[in-house]
């Protein structure tokens, strides 16, 4: 894989404000033209990483490469590149869409004024509007409209969904998936919310206490992780370094492995794990320096 | 047209679960050569489902030859040489599952003791045909 495939990549980047490190060791290579979720708690970190990315902050430690160029020498060409949807979908309320689509044209570079138009006809958005009288779904694809209007090669999201109620939410992902399908984007957004991720993602990032403890290709990383069910016992099995997780009652240990290889003692199941309990299993885990499980970056 | 659903809680891939919907609708004749599957586009824009997924449930079908592509026109089921069941083995095989279940019912088993006394058995048996 050449560099320009990867969308984003970080190395040993750290960030450290004044209470403290925010972010340590992050190193990540994203494959470009996927949609690639970065998954954790809050304080985990997920807000100042995608600052970085998007040169709104500059790392304490390491590089960060966007689109094959090093953030901190970007240039407005360069920046016109990425789109970035701050959380909570920050846009003037007394402006009317339309005024908000003209605001866009004036600071963009770049600005597909007719498509954010037609997009936003489509949902049945009204331009002459002010956008402080929209409900909060509409005015969450009012800015999805804007950042999609400069056609970005990346799209950074914070907390996209996070304030919607369900079916705002269901209509947001409908339309950025669908500029996904019309090709040429990288989505790059943040959640706390792990529910319904595999049907949008196909890569994951799992940021805990200021660390990526999990990163790869959604279909690759549950390929490898197995839940193993069997008569309760230590953890060992000649495997303890392949256990992320183990679970154990009266009679039963359950445990949650990567390498997938069945146990040869006798009364073992492997059942596969879904992605929600993948991430929270390694959401349990204590921290511990440079642990992070990397999987099948060309996938 | 042929609607795709996902279960986000089965712990199946969603790829695999698209193939698996068409590979069942075929086998059970909701789908029939020829017939057309929507294109990614509008699976995406319905079920709000990363478009990387779609494409590659569709490569899938197309290696395991369920259905062909044809560029600008959409992709359509195949002929299907062996995988579809014939009306009498697809009656026969759902009258001896009656038979079993109604079995297990007798003998006071609940849905979910059946499931699990299925899904223990399919377990087994797959790895017995591995091995």
């Amino acid at each position: 894989m050449t560099a320009t495939e990867f969308a984003l990549r970080t190395d040993g980047v750290g960030k450290r404000y004044r209470r403290g490190w925010a972010l340590r060791d992050c190193t990540l290579a994203l494959p470009a033209g996927g949609v690639i979720a970065l998954v954790g708690p809050n304080g985990a970190g997920k807000t100042t990483l995608l600052r970085l990315v998007v040169g709104l902050l500059a790392p304490s430690t390491g590089t960060v490469e966007v689109l094959g160029h090093d953030v901190t020498a970007s240039t407005p060409q360069t920046l016109s590149r990425v789109g970035f949807l701050a959380q909570d979908h920050p846009l003037y309320k007394r402006f009317t869409v339309a005024e908000m689509l003209r605001f866009g044209r004036a600071c963009n570079l770049r600005f597909d004024q007719g498509l954010a138009e037609r997009r936003l006809a489509k949902l049945g958005i009204p331009l002459d509007r002010k956008v402080g009288t929209l409900s909060g779904g509409q005015q969450a694809q009012v800015a999805l409209a804007l950042a999609l209007a400069k056609r970005p090669h990346l799209l950074v999201l914070d907390e996209p969904v996070a304030s919607l109620d369900p079916l705002a939410r269901h209509e947001f992902l409908q339309v950025l998936m669908g500029a996904v399908a019309e090709g040429g984007v990288t989505v790059l957004f943040s959640s706390h919310v792990v529910h319904e991720l595999e049907r949008v993602c196909d890569h994951l990032v799992v940021l805990n206490h200021g660390r990526v403890t999990l990163t790869g290709d959604i279909d690759t990383l549950l390929a490898e992780h197995r839940l193993l069910v069997g008569p309760r016992t230590a953890t060992d099995l000649d495997r303890a370094g392949a256990v992320v997780e183990a679970v154990h009652s009266d009679r039963h240990t359950t445990l949650l492995v990567r390498d997938g290889a069945i146990p040869a003692a006798p009364g073992w199941q492997a059942q596969p794990v879904a992605l929600e309990d993948l991430v929270l299993a390694y959401l349990r885990r204590p921290s511990e320096p440079s642990a992070a499980v990397t999987s099948g970056v060309a996938a | 047209m042929f609607v795709f659903r996902l279960d986000t809680h089965s712990g199946v891939p969603p790829y695999l679960q698209l193939v698996q919907q068409v590979r069942q609708s075929v086998l059970l004749g909701f789908l029939q050569p020829g017939d057309r599957l929507p294109l990614i586009r509008e699976v995406v824009e319905d079920l709000a489902i990363n478009p990387n997924t779609v494409a590659k449930a569709y490569r899938q079908m197309e290696q395991e030859n369920l259905v062909t592509g044809r560029p600008g026109q959409g992709t359509f089921v195949n002929e299907q040489q062996s995988a579809a069941m014939s009306a009498s083995t697809y009656t026969s095989l759902r009258r001896g599952l009656a038979t079993w279940l109604r079995r297990a019912y007798a003998a006071s088993l609940d849905e979910q003791a059946v499931n699990a006394l299925f899904t223990s058995v399919h377990q087994q048996t797959r790895n017995e045909d591995v091995a």
